[in-house]
């Protein structure tokens, strides 16, 4: 499978669950494990640029597909628009939730670049945050998709 | 001597707190966790601060039980104010000390120096610095506490919004977290719980097939595999294989809040003053709060080591060492046999399970020494096997005069204890504990001295003049659902009982709402967050509109913390929906401006949530909670917008603001509810089943 842009052979069988072998064997730990039943959307990851929990795929529906993870986005070398305006907001406090939110908004910001407050929130309405950052992460999403425009 | 800080004087020597080992860095290390708050930046802008050095130069030291100052546990809203305080003190006399070290080496007078970014300068431009010093200044000296901080004229870091310095590992991806953490040769456990109070096992499988560990110890059972798939696949294979024998030991659901006002329990009288005149006539109300859980969006996770007869934990417990204490009782060791080193965990909103995890390892962990063994749990447990914040009921009545005037208040509240946490007590309070085939009773939970804030208690004394009043909290002796501290304690409740009342007062004696609160307030800064919330959300002169509705709520956390009052717009024509919260708070002297902005914010949208959505089902057996499905929670577009305005109140000690802003919320939604549609609804959650009960009543 095509993982963050890279071929990657996948020692495991194809019954062994996505998430499992991203945070293990890929080493990508980005892809946080919140519910194991895609109900949190924690382990959003993008198949083939469709936003997909990691939990509920295998190995077998991944093969051959492209595989983008919260690594895939950016770094802090090399931030995504959507990183950066994340800590331009503060847009977050235990952290937890947010790789699999920013997967949710990179998609919605690749389908529909200039998304209004309720297109962002509608986007994000799979993905469970505790901590009650919402706002700001909403905020976030909207100022990265303003920077992405220009 | 002046009195030091609890934590200083538990902790007196200077070089327990830091070092100037690392080359450009201090390191300090602090007893306080961080569990999503940020702590660790607040911590670490306080250092800088009384050092003298850049932000980027404080390195905060993971909190481990073989280093850190014994802080107790991070909860209560305290850390500002107990680490805090006693950082600041550290600091300043290190800074001192350093001084004075550095004027004899540049043969100039201290107060010629100019200390900036860990450089001690002359007038002449020589120079030293915190590291060149470093070996001719000891820190092995108790603190003597005298010498004063700066004052806050001074500041140029603390006050200043700081971005939160773990922030990015979490937005980029990076291995962060305790679930993150992969040590060499580390294996994987799953624990099967009893699926109900006081369920007991009458058959399990002797072993498992295909190099699958099988560890049994009275009702405790886990698994234990190479990869945590396979750990996890065991563990579901070998849950259809058990039977337990299970009986109806949980109160009936239907009659909750009758069983918690009939339990036995233990009463004590909160607050008593003045004497009550009789009055006209008496107006009385009950109020009511389900069980709520944590619901973190992490699951617990722990990794513990044996060797040599000594455990190493890795948790992200809020105390590690009140986890040490109950880890080395419960697993009959002594507590100097045990390490336990702090890694950050996902979200923590009080008591949940990460305690409870870190026994689960250890009990697997035992049975391969030498091999760190993870133990993650799953989403049922995380929502179900943690404690709960306690159901709550509360009853107040007024004393009127024919006018509506307040001649006397009463509340009395019914509850379970609402700690259960470890590390105070003769037996342990681990969940794993009463499963062993030693088993230790599951331990009745208590509330903390109403000196320590109250547990049921918390905020039950209503912070406005009245005449005569008595408050009773009642702990319930009983506890079939296991029962522990959420974000707030008591307050929630006691904050939503108090407000939603005194809108019904007001309303029984025709004055306005905000007037009555502003009447009664003496405390000026109680009235100034009040005044500033409505102020902001445009109270008076609104048109009323059908199906919407404004309301306030105000509290000050503790009677002694952060002052908060929150503004609630609500939309009820359809749907219950809260439309925008506006939060003032005075927190007095504010570390991080925009990180206490976060907290309040986060801890409204939480209320919110808690208010509308949430109540942890069960039946006469089981708690019917088996994944998010059975426990929602508010989402993204549900969430409120939220405005917080921080009155700076210049010099006054620093209140901790995690929990400040719940309660008022809660009341703050069902003012705005019964101002929307004129329904008084006193059970929570404000959904539509209540709101169709109060409409009948």
């Amino acid at each position: 499978m095509i993982v963050n842009g890279r071929a990657r052979t996948v020692a495991a069988p194809d019954e062994a669950s996505l998430l499992h072998v991203l945070r293990g064997e890929l080493g990508l730990v980005g892809t946080r494990h919140g519910c194991g039943s895609g109900q949190c959307g924690a382990c959003f990851v993008l198949l083939d640029g469709e936003v997909k929990a990691a939990c509920e795929l295998t190995v077998g529906q991944a093969r051959g597909r492209s595989v983008t993870t919260i690594e895939g986005l950016g770094s802090p070398e090399r931030p995504h628009p959507i990183q950066a305006a994340l800590l331009e907001e503060q847009a977050g406090q235990c952290g937890y939730c947010l790789s699999g939110i920013q997967i949710a908004a990179a998609a919605l910001l690749a389908r529909r670049p200039d998304p209004d407050e309720g297109q962002v929130r509608a986007a994000l309405a799979r993905n469970l945050c505790r901590c009650g950052a919402h706002g700001r992460i909403v905020r976030a999403v909207l100022r990265a998709a303003k920077a992405m425009r220009v | 001597m002046s009195k030091l800080p609890q934590s200083l004087a538990n902790n007196p020597k200077l070089g327990q707190w830091l070092d100037f080992a690392a080359p450009g860095r201090v390191t300090v290390r602090i007893g306080k966790v961080e569990i999503g708050q940020g702590i660790k930046t607040a911590l670490a802008q306080i250092a800088a601060e009384e050092l003298d050095l850049a932000f980027a130069q404080i390195r905060m030291a993971a909190p481990a039980t073989d280093t850190a100052p014994d802080e107790g546990v991070t909860s209560g809203s305290l850390s500002i104010q107990d680490s805090g305080s006693a950082l600041r003190l550290v600091c300043a006399e290190t800074r001192a000390l350093f001084l004075a070290q550095a004027a004899q080496r540049l043969d100039a007078a201290p107060e010629t120096l100019t200390v900036a970014d860990g450089v001690f300068r002359a007038a002449d431009g020589r120079r030293t610095d915190y590291w060149a010093l470093a070996a001719a200044v000891t820190l092995d000296r108790a603190a003597s506490g005298l010498v004063a901080p700066k004052p806050i004229t001074a500041h140029r870091v603390v006050g200043q919004s700081q971005p939160r310095s773990d922030l990015p590992d979490k937005v980029f991806g990076l291995r962060r977290f305790i679930h993150d953490l992969d040590l060499p040769g580390m294996v994987h456990g799953r624990v099967l719980r009893p699926p109900s109070t006081g369920a007991s096992l009458v058959s399990a499988p002797e072993a498992m097939a295909d190099g699958i560990g099988l560890v049994r110890d009275g009702n405790f059972l886990g698994v234990v595999a190479d990869s945590e798939q396979a750990a996890e696949r065991a563990a579901e294979r070998l849950a259809s294989r058990l039977e337990w024998r299970e009986r109806d030991a949980l109160p009936d659901p239907a009659l909750l809040f009758d069983w918690l006002k009939t339990a036995k329990a233990e009463m004590q009288i909160v607050a008593e003053r003045g004497t009550p005149a009789s009055g006209a006539r008496t107006h009385g109300a009950e109020f009511r709060k389900p069980y709520l859980a944590h619901a973190s969006i992490g699951p617990c996770c722990a990794i513990a080591r044996w060797e040599d007869g000594a455990l190493r934990v890795w948790s992200h417990t809020q105390g590690i060492f009140n986890l040490r204490a109950d880890l080395a009782i419960a697993l009959g060791i002594g507590r100097e046999r045990i390490a336990i080193e702090h890694v950050e965990g996902a979200g923590c909103y009080g008591h949940n399970g990460a305690d409870d995890v870190a026994l689960d390892a250890a009990l697997l962990a035992r049975t391969m020494p030498g091999r760190p063994l993870r133990v993650q749990w799953s989403r049922r447990d995380e929502l179900a096997a943690a404690a709960f914040g306690p159901a709550m009921a509360i009853r107040l009545e007024a004393d009127l005069d024919a006018k509506g005037g307040v001649l006397a208040w009463r509340h009395e509240v019914w509850s379970n204890g609402h700690s259960s946490r470890p590390g105070r007590a003769e037996t342990p309070t681990l969940l794993a504990a009463s499963d062993l085939a030693k088993s230790f009773p599951r331990r009745l939970s208590i509330n903390v001295a109403p000196a320590a804030g109250g547990g049921a208690e918390r905020n039950a004394v209503p912070p406005y003049d009245l005449p005569a009043l008595k408050v009773a909290s009642h702990r319930v002796l009983d506890m079939p659902i296991r029962a522990s501290a959420l974000r707030g304690l008591g307050a929630f409740a006691n904050v939503f009982a108090i407000e939603s009342f005194v809108d019904e007062l007001a309303a029984l004696a025709g004055e306005d709402r905000l007037a009555w609160r502003l009447a009664r307030l003496a405390d000026p800064r109680a009235r100034a967050v009040i005044e500033l919330a409505t102020a902001r959300a445009g109270w008076s002169g609104r048109a009323r509109r059908p199906g919407r509705g404004i309301g306030l709520g105000y509290a000050r956390y503790k009677s002694n913390g952060a002052y908060c009052a929150v503004v609630a717009e609500v939309e009820a024509e359809r749907e219950i929906r809260v439309e925008r919260l506006t939060v003032a708070a005075d927190v007095g002297l504010a570390i991080n401006p925009d990180g206490i902005a976060n907290q309040l914010e986060g801890g409204a949208v939480q209320a919110a949530s808690w208010t509308l959505l949430e109540e942890v089902r069960f039946d006469r057996r089981r708690i019917a909670i088996a994944g998010w499905e059975d426990y929602p929670i508010l989402r993204f577009p549900e969430a409120p917008a939220v405005a917080v305005h921080l009155i700076r109140p210049g010099d006054q000690p620093s209140l901790g603001a995690g929990e400040a802003s719940l309660g008022p919320t809660a009341a703050a939604i069902a003012n705005a509810l019964h101002d929307a549609l004129g329904l008084r609804v006193r059970q929570l959650p404000l959904d539509r089943a209540r709101l169709a009960q109060a409409a009948l009543a």
